[in-house]
């Protein structure tokens, strides 16, 4: 009974961060190689996810110490962490990383800074959510988590 | 970063066991990327740098039939990894990046890239990854088809001038020629307008430039050539680098598939196994420089590669004889029905295919074993053979003849004289009447097929994948001609094929079609054959004309 309830919890917490914009396609994407072969698979892969950003964010962060900012390098960068978010379909971060670069060719270095310091925000909820999300779906026990939103 | 999923070729059905390389810095993609192909059932292999990729390929020629890299890399720009892989192993290379620009998409395009995938990408979007692999084969089978088509005209030619003076060219042939230059100079225009990089400017290889090529390949050693050292010696102006690279590749095939087809002419008991023309050659390189039909020639093979053509045979019984031309000898990779060069044949295109299948098998570097066997016509043909598109209806034969280059001596007379010049050489004489009536020749190919692994796995295709841009028959829908090998031949409407027996003209050579083909085939062929191995020839002679 317990169970049943946390499964449901654990569905309607993985349903809202569809619904509220954190992830996007991809993250199914994920949950439907998870198999036996490899049965933490989505887990895993947002940890390295997190590893690799973590670089990218403090490579990103120097970058714009510097002075004049060097914006071929921080669109490089940009570009880098982009991809990567992509890889666990992080749609917030992503958006904003879309308008980063936007800035980054129009020479925008206020942009720049604006956006650099949302794309933080957006990081740290979504890793916060997906942690949530992951120890509930522990608890829960092994369910069949991958199905399509809406 | 480095995980090594090589193994030997795959024996299961394509394209399950597809062996593929991954190069991507950003480890999370390439963790996905790994599970996404094995559930494709591929073979994977992934690395974290582009030079980890490069040595890897570098290592095992062979090992992989398809690449796939990121655009932005740390160590190296994904063009640039996109290029070598091109040049050096000819690989498809499909590109992927999160960035979707346009102007990004159709760098990848220029430099090659066979296709451009948007991050994030999707499962369906690698199933279909094979297709490239295939398409690639096809091609390839083309390209070296036109080589050999290219040395072969050349044999023939020897002891007539007439090329030299271009006589030989007659009204008909100039009017392709020229209409051929027309086509292309659209699609300089076109690739121009596109281009804001330097565009490589096409190079046709004509026969002249061939023999330069061969002869400086000759003179370094062929086991020390590279693209720098034969373009120093040919000393030719504005030829680049690349452009010899590619051609390097393409003939290393070439060779690797003469070589091969020594290997594999079992069933035919003729040739003489695991001689490797390019010993031979490398030995004969440089000793002759024209093609005489002498009684040593000949047996010097001069047909030497009429041995990949025979490989690639199925024996198919197929044989169309009758009204056929033979105009080339573009050593089919198929089963060959003897190709026509005038009547539009109705075979559809698609038979070809079939046909492809099977023979082309072993043809595959790790052998891809199960190609579509003959009767199933499975294959899609999508973009298969496109300047054959034109003339599909032409040829029953499958599109791989597009081979042939060659010039055709427009009058029969001309094939006499030949033709009592071959005659007083060896073998020569038995496949002369055969090739005239018409080409049930190469057919005996069987299993030779395979030149492709022979070790020397070059593939031909450099940067451009599709080696439409040999197949220059001035088809309309001509896929851009990339630089390099343009081979344009000059569809006659007879090809004096003393002895040649493979030669097979294909179909297309149409006469309504011959408006493309471009003049300066006319250059004198000049090629050097000597690497053929003499005996094999006889032996191949025999069997052809069975």
């Amino acid at each position: 009974m317990e169970r049943n309830q946390l499964r449901r919890q654990v569905a309607l917490t993985r349903q809202s961060l569809f619904d509220q914009g954190f992830l996007d396609e991809q993250f199914i994407q994920l949950e439907e190689l998870q198999d036996d072969a490899n049965p933490n698979f989505v887990e895993e892969v947002v940890s390295l996810h997190y590893r690799d950003s973590a670089r990218l964010i403090s490579n990103i962060e120097k970058a714009l110490e510097k002075n004049p900012l060097d914006f071929n390098k921080l669109d490089g960068y940009m570009h880098q962490f982009k991809g990567s978010s992509s890889s666990i379909g992080a749609k917030k971060v992503k958006a904003e990383c879309t308008l980063f670069r936007e800035y980054c060719k129009a020479g925008n270095g206020e942009g720049c800074m604006r956006t650099f310091q949302q794309i933080k925000k957006e990081y740290a909820t979504l890793k916060r959510k997906l942690e949530t999300y992951f120890q509930l779906a522990r608890q829960a026990g092994p369910a069949d988590t991958a199905c399509r939103p809406k | 970063m480095m995980e090594n999923g090589f193994s030997s070729p795959r024996n299961d059905s394509f394209p399950a066991g597809l062996r593929v390389l991954v190069v991507d810095d950003d480890p999370t993609w390439l963790k996905i990327l790994e599970k996404m192909l094995k559930r494709c059932s591929y073979e994977v292999t992934t690395c974290g740098l582009a030079r980890d990729a490069l040595n890897l390929l570098r290592e095992r020629k062979g090992g992989y039939d398809i690449v796939i890299s990121d655009v932005y890399m740390p160590d190296m720009d994904g063009f640039k990894l996109l290029e070598h892989v091109g040049l050096e192993m000819d690989l498809p290379v499909i590109m992927m990046s999160v960035d979707g620009e346009t102007s990004r998409v159709m760098k990848g395009v220029q430099h090659g890239a066979c296709d451009y995938l948007l991050k994030p990408i999707r499962m369906k979007e690698l199933r279909n990854i094979w297709q490239h692999v295939f398409r690639k084969k096809i091609h390839e089978v083309r390209d070296i088809e036109i080589l050999e088509g290219i040395e072969s005209f050349q044999m023939t030619r020897n002891g007539s001038d007439l090329y030299e003076d271009g006589h030989f060219l007659c009204g008909e042939d100039l009017t392709l020629i020229k209409k051929r230059k027309d086509i292309e100079s659209k699609h300089d225009e076109k690739d121009i307008g596109d281009n804001t990089s330097a565009k490589k400017a096409r190079v046709v290889w004509s026969v002249e430039l061939h023999q330069k090529f061969v002869k400086a390949v000759n003179q370094i050693g062929f086991d020390k050539v590279g693209p720098k050292k034969i373009l120093d010696l040919m000393n030719v102006p504005r030829l680049t680098r690349e452009n010899v690279a590619s051609h390097l590749q393409k003939y290393r095939l070439y060779l690797s598939r003469l070589q091969k087809g020594n290997d594999f002419n079992n069933p035919v008991g003729m040739i003489k196994q695991s001689d490797s023309p390019l010993s031979d050659s490398a030995g004969s390189f440089g000793s002759q420089n024209s093609i005489n039909l002498q009684p040593t020639d000949v047996s010097n093979g001069c047909y030497g590669f009429s041995v990949s053509s025979l490989v690639l045979h199925n024996v198919d019984p197929r044989s169309h004889n009758g009204d056929r031309k033979i105009l080339v000898t573009t050593p089919v990779a198929e089963p060959k029905r003897g190709v026509t060069v005038d009547a539009p044949n109705p075979r559809k295109p698609r038979i070809s295919q079939m046909e492809f299948g099977h023979p082309l098998a072993p043809h595959f570097n790790d052998g891809f074993s199960h190609l579509p066997m003959p009767g199933q016509k499975q294959l899609t043909r999508a973009d298969y053979p496109q300047p054959a598109r034109a003339i599909s209806s032409a040829h029953s034969l499958t599109e791989r003849e597009i081979g042939c280059p060659v010039k055709i001596k427009p009058s029969r007379n001309d094939y006499g004289s030949n033709a009592s010049h071959v005659s007083s050489t060896a073998n020569a004489v038995d496949s002369i009447p055969l090739q005239t009536k018409t080409n049930s020749t190469n057919h005996q190919v069987s299993s030779t097929s395979s030149m492709e692994n022979q070790g020397l796995n070059m593939n031909c295709l450099t940067d451009v994948e599709s080696s439409r841009k040999n197949i220059n028959l001035g088809m309309p829908p001509f896929a851009p001609l990339d630089e390099d090998l343009q081979v344009r031949f000059v569809p006659g409407d007879y090809y004096m094929n003393l002895g040649l027996q493979n030669i097979e003209v294909p179909e297309y050579f149409d006469p309504s079609l011959l408006t493309d083909v471009p003049i300066h085939l006319n250059d004198g062929l000049r090629f050097d054959y000597e690497f053929y191995d003499p005996t094999e020839y006889s032996l191949i002679d025999q069997s052809l004309f069975i």
